[in-house]
């Protein structure tokens, strides 16, 4: 048997993908002119997948602060912050992005995937209990490959499956830890954080919330779905990303715990890779500082939102259960779903495709991430475009519908 | 108003989306006096069966589904799903299935086994 044999499933699958005359895994951007814009196949296509919610990655501010870092120290770091050191920018980024949220202590990584692996494969070990929603990320499942904990699963968004859970377990010792999404990736929707943490707090669970989608976007100061919901001092941790809505790469997790700052010398995903280019974290220190002075960035975003969710729905598409800057739109089937998203693509709009293993429950998706940067005319565009193809490909009813008009308050 | 608090509003019952319909097998259980007598009687005929109605659906062949059928080979099942119907099995018999331990299931002999297995120490 070869190596690559076990992944035969998988081969055939992608086979089907690439029949469709493009591969989705694998587009290619000729030149990206904008956070909406891209050349693809010689053609100008609006871009409506690419997590850049506040539209960060053409700041000229975030630009400029990392063009300037390069001439000043270089273009990377070439080792850990641990064998290193770390440099000024490094510590006072950290220390801006705990002030941000109010908590006392805040570790960079090199890449959200990072953090969140890091993170939660250190803070539990053998005889700890980790508790992850269904639907979480990859990086959160494989988390739970690289700890020694035991590790359940409890139904999406389902605080009484996490309930039943701590309960059947009540009597193990060890500590427990809850890991949840401010917004999941795939559908956009929410965990009910608020009646989470009450779960959390009956069972005297820790709590570790990943803000990756939710950063900007939600809480009156966009510090995520935790001070949406008002509990930001009942989340024990926070994770976050600094490739979406701060257009850069990195992540961080940031605790009031007094010992949180151990895990630099035990955390081996923090340990063993080289440290973000101070070009990337001045890139980011900027885009927070954005996050802060502009909250019509917010508004706007929602705005976008609305616009697009609306619309989608008002033509008959099946969304995702919230409205968010992530609008998940389903489709029959992957073959249906490749074949719309192909469309698309010719039509001059690039969306993702998220079909299964990649989705909950076996979905099928075009996945829209929405920015504060695409204007209502792009997005009105978008939804024609989409009903066009919806409507010749049978997924919509073929007659034009009554036009409902939606109520912005 | 916050857009942010708007998208929320949208949601009328945020939470509950994804929730079985609880059977009236399900009820019973979850009724605390009852969880011990049907503890008691969890036999291994009842397991297999309920085990086999879950994973019905999934049988696109007409090879009847027995205790050697390997899940994720002769059904057309994907991994996702199968721990999915590993949560559903969990509070059908009041247990918690590890990730570990979901992973060395392969067959429906096994699942059954490891049902019964964690179903007595909960009670013992
Ligand atoms: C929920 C969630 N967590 C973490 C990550 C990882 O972020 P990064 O791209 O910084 O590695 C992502 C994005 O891929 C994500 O969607």
């Amino acid at each position: 048997m070869g190596l690559f044999d076990r992944h035969a499933g998988i081969v055939e699958a992608y086979r089907d993908v690439r029949t469709t005359g493009a591969d989705p895994f694998q587009i290619r951007m000729d030149r990206v002119l904008s956070p909406t814009e891209a050349i693809i196949d010689g053609r100008r296509t609006l871009l409506v997948g690419t997590n850049n919610y506040f539209g960060l990655t053409y700041d000229p501010a975030c630009m400029e602060a990392a063009i300037e870092a390069i001439r000043a120290e270089g273009t990377g770091t070439t080792g850990s912050r641990i064998a290193n050191g770390s440099y000024g920018q490094h510590v006072a980024l950290e220390q801006e992005i705990a002030a941000f949220y109010g908590k006392k202590h805040c570790m960079v990584f090199t890449t959200g995937y990072q953090a969140n692996l890091g993170v939660i494969s250190t803070l539990v070990g053998q005889g700890d209990l980790l508790l992850i929603d269904a639907d979480s990320h990859a990086s959160i499942y494989d988390a739970c490959k690289q700890t020694q904990a035991e590790v359940v699963r409890f139904k999406h968004n389902d605080p009484a499956s996490l309930d039943a859970r701590l309960r059947r377990l009540a009597d193990r010792p060890g500590n427990r830890l809850v890991v949840l999404e401010g917004i999941y990736s795939m559908l956009g929707d929410s965990a009910p954080l608020k009646e989470f943490i009450d779960v959390c707090k009956k069972y005297g669970a820790y709590v570790l919330v990943d803000e990756a989608h939710s950063l900007g976007a939600l809480g009156a100061n966009g510090r995520g779905l935790a001070e949406e919901a008002g509990v930001l001092d009942d989340v024990h941790f926070v994770v976050g990303t600094f490739s979406k809505t701060l257009g850069a790469i990195g992540g961080y997790c940031v605790s009031n715990d007094p010992d949180f700052d151990v895990l630099r010398v035990v955390t081996r995903a923090y340990m063993f890779t080289a440290s973000l280019p101070t070009s990337i974290v001045a890139s980011v220190r900027a885009a927070l500082k954005v996050v802060q002075a502009r909250p019509e960035l917010r508004t706007r975003l929602w705005d976008n939102v609305r616009t697009l969710y609306d619309g989608l729905a008002a033509q008959g598409f099946t969304l995702g259960p919230m409205p968010g800057p992530v609008v998940g739109v389903h489709l029959p089937d992957r073959a249906t779903t490749i074949g719309f998203w192909r469309a698309m693509l010719d039509a001059g709009v690039y969306v993702n495709v998220a079909v299964p293993p990649a989705t909950p429950n076996g979905v099928s998706l075009l996945r829209c991430s929405l920015s504060a940067a695409h204007t209502p005319e792009q997005l009105t565009h978008m939804i024609d475009v989409m009903t066009g193809i919806g409507r010749q490909m049978g997924v919509l009813p073929a007659g034009p519908r009554l036009k409902v008009v939606a109520q912005h308050g | 108003m916050n857009p942010a608090f708007g998208s929320h509003a949208a949601d009328p019952k945020p939470g509950t989306r994804g929730l079985i319909l609880r059977t009236a097998h399900n009820l019973a259980i979850d009724t605390a006096t009852l969880a011990q007598v049907d503890a008691e009687q969890t036999s291994r005929g009842e397991v297999m069966a309920e085990i086999v109605r879950h994973l019905t659906p999934f049988n696109t062949s007409d090879v009847r589904i027995t205790g050697a059928t390997v899940i994720s080979k002769d059904l057309s099942i994907d991994s996702l799903a199968i721990m999915d119907m590993m949560l559903d099995l969990e509070d059908s018999y009041d247990i918690s299935i590890p990730l570990n331990v979901v992973a060395e299931i392969h067959t429906v002999d096994e699942l059954a086994d490891t049902i019964l297995r964690l179903r007595a120490e909960r009670q013992g």
